[in-house]
Parts: structure tokens; sequence; C-alpha cells
């Protein structure tokens, strides 16, 4: 089940499982999560949650709702997320469901829709329909509580200024690497990317991923492999640590987080 | 049939992910006869494993069978998409025969996405939301179309590809192998490029990682393809594994024509 982290100035306050459908954040005391605090408004925002989703929208407040330091109307959370509403700060935490068993799990698996029983599956029409198979679907998995109906009007609703997935590890603190040797020396490289690619293609080349744990660099191709700290690394990805030294293709680089 | 092993690298990766308890994705691949196969299954308990393995052996078994002693000279694209579709079918026979034999494999089905490299050309056919990309000079091309209510909603303008990213019904195929008496398999052939980099994916990856990331591994880690698929099942499992995640690349070395007869050899110095 998911649940909100909520904190004031980094110090953790408590936390808040999302239990219920409509859950609303507010001044006022009837609210789920009352914050008494004059930049929030009576009624500021809820958070409505629909099996495995949870959707939050600002109820007109006043001084606005963010999310991930953007201003939101309606928004689709997605895990660590960060809302904040005045000072306060509420991270949305989804906890891994304990594996095989729950209706939340077999919602999401894979379905057969029939357009027409007896025939078979859905020939595709020549021209796109201008609306899906209206006809009933018929689930196709086994255990399934809830008929899994299409909404096909329901799907647009999504609301459109839904912000992109942002990978999990976009919640990493920012990290560069700085050339020590070499013609570069001095210039820095900022690892934006989830994957940045370091080396000479053919001779050595080495990759550092940016995961939610933290920075990895590993070996990709070429006889020797980069040096960490003075000691070759083997095939295995490696985490990097703040201020470690790289050495790859003849180049010294230092790897820090940038703050 | 001259073996494509020099001229194909594959590889493969599975992984349950980091909510289901097991892994209903069957892959197999080989690289002698140019061959890709990769299934998601569906239905309760176990049978989801059952039918996407039965469609991944049986595929697998007969394409062997049917490619043994054949010359490449005497194979076009035609013929590979006849191949694909036989054995399709033949899939879905045998899947839908054990469904209706055995309560407990009852309703259960698979998704496919089968292909088969030859004289410079790979012929791809697939049924259901499993899917086939190709990496060409650094850009990432989705070439087969879901047979799902999404891809519908989308062809028919209902939504746009941002709005499907967050949308609830993902998990609804329109087509799916062992479900009903006869299915359609949606075949194509494609000309084959050295170079060419070709991932075969169930949704467990391109539901988790967005095509831009897909993208950004497969050009920069081609030259290890091994650490390329891993990173691939990574990055899924990093953004929630909520599914089992396959994936199969297949790197195109150089090229691989058909070989041509003698006759052709002395047309071709009249020309």
């Amino acid at each position: 089940m998911a649940k909100l982290i909520l904190s004031l100035e980094g110090s953790v306050i408590r936390e808040i499982l999302l239990d219920k459908e409509r859950i609303t954040i507010g001044r006022r005391p009837q609210n789920d999560i009352q914050i008494e605090n004059l930049a929030v408004s009576g009624e500021h925002a809820c958070i409505v949650t629909i099996l495995n989703d949870s959707f939050l929208e600002d109820l007109g407040s006043t001084n606005g709702t963010l999310v991930n330091g953007n201003s939101i109307k309606k928004h689709i959370l997605q895990n660590s997320d960060v809302i904040e509403i005045g000072k306060y700060k509420m991270k949305y935490v989804v906890e891994v469901a304990a594996a095989g068993h729950g209706t939340q799990d077999d919602f999401e698996r894979t379905m057969v829709m029939k357009s027409q029983p007896g025939k078979p599956a859905a020939p595709r029409p020549a021209a796109p329909p201008a609306s899906p198979p209206a006809t009933a679907s018929r689930p196709a998995t086994g255990p399934l509580t809830t008929p899994p109906t299409p909404q096909p009007a329901a799907a647009p609703a999504a609301p459109a200024a839904a912000a992109p997935r942002p990978a999990a590890a976009d919640t990493q603190p920012l990290a560069a690497l700085q050339l020590l040797t070499g013609p570069n020396a001095g210039k820095e490289i900022e690892l934006v990317k989830n994957l940045t690619t370091l080396g000479k293609p053919g001779l050595q080349v080495a990759v550092i991923t940016r995961r939610p744990q933290g920075y990895f660099i590993t070996h990709v191709e070429g006889a020797s492999f980069p040096v960490l700290n003075g000691k070759a690394i083997d095939a295995q990805a490696r985490q990097l640590n703040d201020h470690d030294v790289i050495e790859l293709a003849g180049v010294k680089m230092e790897f820090f987080l940038k703050r | 049939m001259t073996s494509l092993s020099s001229v194909l690298e594959i590889v493969t990766a599975t992984h349950p992910g980091m909510v289901r308890s097991h892994n209903e994705d069957s892959i197999a691949a080989d690289a002698e006869i140019g061959l890709a196969v990769l299934a998601d299954g569906m239905g309760g308990y176990n049978a989801g494993e059952v039918a996407s393995g039965i469609a991944v052996e049986l595929i697998r078994t007969e394409m062997k069978k049917s490619l043994a002693g054949r010359k490449t000279e005497e194979f076009d694209g035609n013929e590979a998409e006849r191949l694909i579709e036989d054995h399709a079918t033949k899939a879905n026979n045998a899947i839908y025969q054990a469904s209706q034999s055995q309560p407990q494999y009852s309703g259960m089905g698979t998704t496919l996405v089968v292909a088969l490299w030859h004289d410079n050309q790979m012929s791809v056919g697939h049924i259901g939301d499993s899917r086939l990309y190709r990496l060409r000079d650094g850009a990432l091309e989705q070439i087969t179309r879901d047979h799902s209510l999404l891809q519908e909603q989308i062809d028919s303008g209902m939504i746009t590809k941002e709005q499907a990213r967050h949308s609830q019904n993902k998990n609804l195929v329109t087509r799916a192998v062992g479900i009903d008496p006869e299915v359609e398999t949606e075949v194509h052939t494609y000309a084959v490029q050295p170079g060419d980099v070709y991932l075969l994916c169930s949704d467990g990856l391109s539901d988790m990682v967005t095509d831009e990331d897909v993208q950004l591994t497969l050009g920069s880690l081609a030259s290890n393809l091994p650490l390329a698929a891993e990173q691939l099942v990574q990055l899924a499992n990093d953004n929630g594994g909520r599914d089992n995640i396959s994936v199969i690349l297949v790197r195109v070395a150089r090229v691989y024509p058909a070989r041509a007869g003698v006759l052709d050899k002395v047309k071709a110095w009249f020309k």
C-alpha cells in the first residue's frame, strides 16, 4: 500500500497510509491530513486512490500544490514524488506488494478482450474504430474479483497535465566527473543521464549508470578494465563514492556529488 | 541452411521483476537458424507459464525442423512469413487444445513475437503487446504495433501517446495465442543493415522503461550486448519492475545475402 511521509524542513513528522479512497489535506480540522499553517488553504488538496494508482488534485488552493517543484492541478502520483504544500513536504512512497497474491496483483495482469464470443479475438478493423469494441470483455485470467470493464471514457480523464514518469533515479543528487589529466584536464562532465559512457570506442569504454541506490561504474569494452582509486575493477558494476578517482583510457578523473 | 551464427550475435535475459513471484515469460533464440521467439503468458496459477512455454518451445523445434537441410538460395521473405504464420497457428492449436481439455489451463493464452533473419532481411510476426524494436544509426524505432485496447485508442485519436503512458488499460490485449480456435498473426518483412540492433521484449520492459532510455542504453552499450541486456532489465526493476521482464537482443555483424548460384554469377559478369 502507498503512503505519504510528511516532513517539515527535513524532519519527518509522520507517515500517512493511503488506506482510504479519498484523503483530504487542508488547514481545517475535518481534513484527513490537517496542517495548521496559514499558507495552507482550508481545503487544499485531495488524493484519490484506486487500486495501485493515487491521483493528487489541488482543490483550488490559494498558494497551490507542487509536485517535484512543479505546480499541478491534477497529477498521477509516481513512487518518490515529493508533494509540497506551503513549507510542508510529503513524499509519496509505494511499498512493493508481497508478490503473487491479492487482487491488486491480479488486476494488473494482461488480459484478452474478446469482441464477440465464439469469434476469433478482435480481427483488426481496416479503419481505426471510432470507439473501442463495445461488447463485453471476458477476463482470460483465472482469479479475478472485479470484472475488467474497459473504460474508454475514463482513460482520457487521466490528467493531461501529468508529468512524464520520472525515472526513479531522478531523485539522485546530481553528480559530475572532473577530468584531472589529459588534454581536457579541468573539464567537468555532469552525469545528467541515466547512462553516461566514457573512454574511447574500440580501445576502452566504461559506463556510469545512475540508479536509485546511487552511481555505478561498469566496464563495457576493451582489454583493460577501469582503475578505481588505484585498483582495477572486474566485470562487476562498482558503486561510486564522493571523490573516487577513476582512471580510464589513460585519463584520470574524479567523481563527486554536486549539492 | 547456411548458419547465421557468425552473422548474428544474440543475447537473452529474463527476470521475474520486483513484484511477481514467478515468471510467465518464455524466450528462445537460435543464432544458427537466425530465430528469436518471445512470449508473455497469461492465465491463472501457472497456466501463463505453460502457455508461453508451449508457444516458444513449439515454434523453436518446428522452425528448426522446417529449416533443416534448406539452402538460403531458395528462401525468401514470402516463405519466411508463411513459416512464421504456420508455426504460430500450430502453437495456437496446441495451447487451445490444452486449455479445452485440462480445466486448470482453462482460458490460458500468450502474446507472441517471432523474428526470423534470412537473406539480408528479417521477417517478424506478432500477436498481442510483445514488441520488436530496431536501433539503426542511433535511432530506436518500434517495428511492431501492439494488438491492444490502448493502441486502438491511440490510433482512433481518443488519447495521446503521453496520456497512454498513464492509462489504466495497459493490460488489455485484443489478440492472443491460444484463446480461440483461430488466430491471425501479423507478419511483415524488412531489409536488414549491418550494425542494426534488434530488441524483442515483453511489456514488462516497454511499460517500465521509456523509449529514450532504451535508445540510450542500446546506443551506448551495443559493443557489449550482454551488459546492454542486463542494463535494460535493471532499468525496468529500478523503475518498479511491476511485471516480468524479458529481452532478446540481436546484433547484425555483417551482410548475409543468400549465396548466389553459378548462373547468377555468370549473369552478373555480363551486367
